[in-house]
């Protein structure tokens, strides 16, 4: 029921919603912290790689989800408390496109 | 601007190597600069940086281990990068991408060799520690995790997905690995202790600590602890605990609680849990404080500005610092005096005094997370 709810908050056009300083921190976080497991570079460590290639198929709001949720069964946690939907989806959607 | 003052820092803070143009190594330190690829050398007694190396890859997970002489140090990176340094002369001696993706590695206790674990392609790649001539090749079909030395040219290492350990024997003419067993569902670092006799594997795939105690004829695996480890009810776990810096003290093991704010602690000879200790986040690394009753823990974002001081003996949190934004490592100085402190966000390796918890120093350093003095030469499991 959550999922669902996360996923109705989710089809809102969240971009808007995280201003450029906002957007600087979750860059840093996302290099710094998600490099961590996945690698400065995204191309993956324990986590797999997060390379716009490597994401071709997968969905924003699907990717929003893993982020916000985590995935059962292994080392990718869960991030909602420490982010808010429209972060994830900023995430989801720079991720996407690759950072420079 | 921060790197001209880094530039004039390093200028004035070389005066050792004045007058003869001798220069010892025992002071001496690598400070890992993840975003930027490159290695700081530090200078203990100034409490200065002395000299910058660039071009060494992704930093981004690095680690490092030094050469019995303590002048060569060997960079294990994530892009697949071995690079050998020489810390006197300040410059890459050579430089190989052995992997894909290697995470950590080791050198044997006579110096010779220096062995590379992988997670892609996996496996363990031995090299010799003067040439960097690949000297053995061991495919695991799966990411390689917890590489140690063991005394006698012999490495340990367990696999991530198939939850494996495995000993290599180099004492011989032609190398014999063995399979030590079967040691749980996705064992996430292993380490050794300081007496080469247990190899302990955290798993973060179910329950328990495995042990193998590396004394025996026969070494197999020996799991305790059976309700250590993550549940789904824990919370979740933002950076995986480091197992180099299990500390060993008061007969006593420290653990990380996995997805719990708590450290565990274990009777070595019993393996029972003996107490718990309520801490600040996520514990990362938990590193015994030399010649002390103290270990000293830090934490997983979001809770990484703090660092906090626990009494083996009481188990209870004596001091809690606030080194800077988003501390990943500390290193004491080798008889405890003084600890060196990377705060990433902050740019910044903070130096405590132990004793008194006053700060007593810092370096500029960009992005700093792993700190490496030389006497880790002369330890085992490195």
């Amino acid at each position: 029921m959550r999922s669902l709810a996360a996923l109705l908050l989710l089809t809102l056009p969240a971009m808007a919603e995280v201003g450029p300083e906002r957007a600087a921190t979750l860059e840093h976080m996302l290099i710094q912290d998600c490099g961590s497991c996945h690698g400065l570079t995204m191309r993956g460590g324990l986590g797999s790689p997060l390379t716009p290639d490597a994401l071709a198929h997968a969905e924003p709001d699907g990717l929003a989800l893993i982020i916000l949720d985590g995935v059962p069964g292994t080392a990718m946690p869960s991030w909602r408390p420490v982010l808010s939907e429209a972060d994830a989806l900023w995430i989801a959607n720079y991720l996407k496109e690759g950072a420079e | 601007m921060k790197a001209l003052i880094l530039t004039l820092a390093l200028v004035t803070a070389s005066p050792a190597l004045a007058l003869d143009g001798l220069r010892a190594t025992g002071d001496l330190g690598v400070v890992i600069e993840r975003a930027t690829g490159s290695v700081l050398i530090v200078d203990r007694s100034d409490r200065a940086a002395i000299g910058r190396i660039d071009g060494l890859g992704d930093l981004s997970h690095a680690a490092l281990t030094y050469s019995p002489d303590e002048r060569f140090a060997y960079v294990f990176g994530r892009d697949g990068g071995l690079t050998k340094i020489d810390i006197l002369a300040q410059k890459i001696v050579k430089r190989i991408v052995q992997g894909g993706n290697s995470i950590g590695g080791a050198i044997s206790d006579d110096g010779r060799l220096v062995a590379v674990s992988n997670y892609e392609p996996g496996g363990v790649k031995v090299f010799d520690a003067e040439t960097l001539e690949q000297i053995a090749d061991i495919p695991a079909g799966a990411k390689t995790i917890g590489l140690v030395d063991v005394p006698g040219r012999r490495f340990a290492w367990t696999t991530w997905e198939t939850g494996e350990a495995f000993l290599a024997d180099f004492s011989g003419p032609e190398m014999v690995v063995n399979k030590l067993g079967d040691v749980g569902k996705n064992p996430f670092d292993a380490v050794l202790t300081e007496d080469a006799h247990t190899y302990l594997i955290g798993l973060f795939g179910e329950k328990g600590v495995t042990a193998i105690d590396l004394w025996d004829e026969v070494p197999k695996p020996v799991r305790f602890l059976q309700d250590y480890g993550k549940t789904e009810d824990d919370l979740p776990v933002y950076k995986m605990p480091h197992l180099q810096g299990w500390a060993f003290t008061e007969g006593q093991y420290v653990l990380p609680a996995v997805g719990r704010h708590e450290l565990l602690w274990v009777d070595s000879e019993s393996l029972e849990e003996v107490a718990r200790t309520p801490v600040h986040g996520q514990p990362v690394f938990i590193v015994e404080q030399p010649a002390s009753p103290y270990v000293w823990v830090n934490f997983a974002t979001p809770l990484n500005d703090t660092v906090q001081v626990v009494d083996s003996r009481t188990h209870e949190v004596v001091q809690t610092l606030t080194p800077g934004a988003a501390v990943l490592h500390m290193e004491f100085a080798p008889r405890g005096a003084e600890v060196w402190i990377s705060a990433r966000d902050d740019n910044t390796v903070a130096i405590y005094d132990t004793r008194t918890f006053e700060r007593v120093g810092e370096i500029a350093a960009e992005s700093p997370s792993g700190i490496f003095f030389t006497a880790r030469a002369h330890r085992t499991g490195l």
